[in-house]
């Protein structure tokens, strides 16, 4: 198991993702001899977990069951211990796409955070690519480092602790991607510029404020960045469900019916059906209305 | 060309051959640099042949003749000084008549060979209400003139995010109304990567699979499936992949997806399914066509022959020469065909050998065809715990897909979903969401496979909610 690779079976030192029910996962370390709780039981990964199928349903000790799945980042994403506020999948998507990643995409990123998005960049830029993530928070920093090394994606990335601000991204003209997550992002986009390929590149910004992106788009401006464009992008999420929709009674058909050609118009004309069932998607009762806006920029040639 | 001498990595020049895509304003198109050969591109005939050996990136005017002149590095916008500005418009009176210049005296302008700067110039001298604007109003007016009468144009480096933003602007029918972060969507969803093997199967020109294939970068392998007589591979083409990725390319028709599944895929089955569609259900062995087929080559010739042969004494008519030369070209196209039918054959046995072991990564749709039966049928070739995403312009089909799953069993997670998108204009003291917005993008399902086969009982309680769990579990050795 990588969250680059996919592999087949589970084996000793992955990290698998534990599906207990709708909306209900959790991540674990599979180690031998080691037991996980649930609420249907335990899990004895030496003999429900090692050397079977991803995918496969295991019961647990109390008689319920759960499925294991292979991680990938979008599961990590639901499922990662937070040291911040992270980034879901539907801005990782376009930001991925606008950036124009790829295998083989050299990718500066700051702040790390809680790695969500690192691990989608990884996960898109392996086998060849790689990605220098700067984190000024120690703690962050090594939090980082060391889960890197557990999903086995080390060897695609360099974390640094340093602020980009003031330090940049510790490369120069290496990058075919930068994307800033931070409080300052006007701050850095020379060290952006720097970091960048000499003939281009692509640039994102993401700022849950507007007047961090004024203060940002003015800066790429300065610094002769083109192609200058602010989006945000929102999740609908629609539940599908079967409604029931109850018939009016209107009271009975008048008996003396005048045409009796014509049908009766006001409903089905058999009484007993008092509801009407549909399929539907519905909306959830709340959404998610703002994550960030995403400032993307193109690196001119001078 | 290097720039100062300096190598430069060639994947940033433009070269004859590349396919590249032309950019003005908010307007791309897809083209293919062919020296001495004449594009159209926004009411503009030119030739791109001074294009080669320029970065990727370069701008360009079109010159009088219809060549491209590269500009000189960006000159930064010299910011108007400031001469005179209104307040507000309370006195400005919109009659049409503030423009002293008439459209026959900016074609002659135009014909004089005045730059699209300059005309904007001579337009803003010429307006009797300009130095009535606001500075806002003024600089909106030179935007919008600027937009009408410059012609940059900007060669850019195919990539999925131009392409999508291409076909969605231009022609949104040809790719069943995807919106490109709907398909930003679906490549994260489906954990598109190097190295996996992923099942296709789209109406969208090319353009699903293309974008699939740069995220794939060449490593693992596509399997498209087509309906219909072969893939459709136009926007594809406009990625201009290198060679090597279309090696990890492979197709295989709908027609035999029941006979695959079944067992009963015979490898003579191919070489009638291209040309004839539907008629492909009968199983006309090709062996048996071919052989068919020789033979009356060969009594053809025979025949044929006999007649020079007799005649060979005789001094050879110019009609007999023409006789014989259509011969070969028949024996000619007849070889030709067989190694074609051969190829197909190997290909399509390729590609039933990837999907045979039902051990696929990924399943990506995007098609007009009902997404349900497609979605059950090619999930099978999909192995347990791995992601698929289903697009579909409307919603209905999709809440059927659901309830069909559901019922059906073997995925978790499903998802029905659609993405907002808003652009923003940001300007000092001016930002503000983009006055016109995409109304729709779109609709995805997606979820992933797992593996039902040893299901026990009914389903469990999965219903009480459980606490959101943030920690990585703590194991007990």
């Amino acid at each position: 198991m990588s969250f680059v690779e996919y592999s087949e079976l589970i084996q000793e030192g992955d990290v698998a993702i534990i599906f207990l029910g709708h909306d209900s996962m959790f991540p674990l370390m599979v180690q031998s001899g080691a037991q996980t709780q649930t609420r249907y039981g335990v899990i004895r990964h030496s003999t429900d977990l090692i050397g079977r199928r991803y995918g496969s349903k295991v019961t647990c000790s109390k008689g319920g069951w759960v499925y294991v799945l292979h991680p990938t980042p979008e599961l990590w994403t639901l499922n990662l211990p937070h040291r911040t506020q992270i980034l879901y999948a539907t801005d990782i998507a376009n930001i991925t796409m606008m950036l124009e990643l790829k295998p083989g995409s050299v990718v500066c990123e700051s702040g790390t955070g809680s790695g969500s998005l690192s691990h989608a960049m990884l996960r898109t830029i392996a086998p060849t690519g790689h990605l220098y993530t700067v984190e000024f928070h120690q703690q962050r920093a090594e939090k980082a480092t060391e889960e890197f090394r557990e999903h086995k994606v080390d060897h695609l990335v360099t974390v640094l602790n340093q602020d980009v601000c003031k330090d940049g991204f510790g490369v120069t003209g290496v990058a075919d991607a930068v994307f800033l997550d931070i409080p300052s992002p006007w701050e850095a986009v020379g060290h952006a510029k720097s970091a960048m390929k000499r003939q281009g590149g692509r640039l994102c910004s993401f700022s849950p404020c507007i007047e961090q992106v004024q203060r940002t788009c003015a800066a790429l401006a300065e610094h002769g960045f083109g192609e200058i464009c602010t989006l945000e992008v929102l999740l609908r999420l629609y539940d599908v469900r079967a409604v029931s929709l109850p018939l009016p009674d209107f009271g009975p058909d008048d008996p003396s019916r005048t045409d009796p050609g014509v049908p009766d118009r006001a409903g089905p004309s058999v009484p007993t059906n008092t509801a009407v069932t549909c399929r539907t998607a519905i909306a959830p009762r709340e959404m998610a209305g703002h994550t960030g806006y995403l400032t993307f920029a193109s690196k001119s040639l001078v | 060309m290097a720039n100062n001498g300096e190598l430069v990595d060639e994947r940033f020049i433009i070269k004859d051959g590349d396919f590249v895509v032309l950019q003005r304003g908010d307007v791309y198109k897809a083209v293919q640099i062919q020296k001495k050969r004449k594009v159209i591109f926004e009411k503009q005939w030119f030739f791109l042949d001074n294009a080669v050996g320029e970065l990727y990136g370069s701008t360009f005017e079109v010159a009088s003749g219809g060549s491209l002149q590269p500009r000189k590095s960006k000159h930064p916008e010299i910011p108007a000084e400031v001469k005179e500005s209104g307040m507000d418009n309370r006195n400005i009176v919109d009659d049409g008549r503030s423009q002293k210049l008439t459209r026959d005296d900016i074609e002659t302008l135009k014909e004089q060979g005045l730059k699209g700067q300059e005309i904007v110039q001579q337009l803003v001298e010429n307006s009797t209400t300009f130095r009535d604007k606001t500075e806002f109003a003024q600089e909106k007016y030179i935007k919008k003139k600027k937009k009408k009468y410059e012609n940059i144009i900007t060669i850019l480096k195919p990539s999925t995010r131009i392409l999508a933003l291409m076909y969605h602007g231009r022609e949104p029918g040809k790719i069943c109304h995807l919106r490109y972060d709907t398909l930003a969507q679906m490549l994260t969803l489906g954990n598109i990567h190097a190295g996996s093997k992923v099942i296709v199967f789209e109406t969208c020109a090319g353009l699903v699979l293309g974008a699939v294939m740069e995220r794939m970068g060449g490593y693992g392998s596509v399997i498209q499936m087509y309906p219909g007589g072969g893939p459709t591979r136009a926007a594809t083409d406009s990625f201009g992949f290198p060679e090597h990725f279309h090696r990890t390319l492979h197709e295989f028709p709908l027609c035999k997806v029941k006979a695959l599944l079944a067992g009963t895929l015979s490898p003579d089955e191919e070489g009638k399914d291209s040309v004839d569609g539907p008629a492909a259900e009968h199983l006309d062995t090709t062996a048996g066509q071919l052989a068919s087929s020789a033979n009356e080559q060969r009594k053809e010739r025979d025949a044929e022959d006999s007649s020079p042969e007799g005649m060979e004494s005789s001094s050879v008519e110019p009609e007999d020469r023409d006789k014989e030369e259509r011969e070969r070209r028949k024996e000619n196209k007849a070889q030709e065909k067989k190694v074609k039918m051969e190829e197909k054959r190997k290909k399509l046995s390729a590609a039933a050998a990837l999907l045979q072991g039902r051990n696929a990564d990924g399943l990506v749709v995007a098609s007009r065809f009902h997404p349900c039966p497609v979605l059950l049928t090619l999930l099978r070739f999909v192995a347990p715990s791995r992601p698929f995403v289903v697009y579909c312009q409307y919603r209905e089909p999709l809440i059927e897909c659901y309830s069909k799953l559901r019922e059906q069993g073997g995925v978790i997670n499903l998802r029905l979903s659609e993405t907002w998108l808003r652009h923003y204009q940001v300007l000092p003291n001016r930002t503000h969401p983009v006055l016109l917005m995409s109304g729709g993008g779109g609709y995805i399902l997606s979820g992933t496979t797992i593996d039902d086969s040893a299901s026990a009982s009914g389903p469990q309680k999965a219903e009480e909610p459980a606490p959101k769990r943030i920690k990585l579990q703590e194991t007990v050795a």
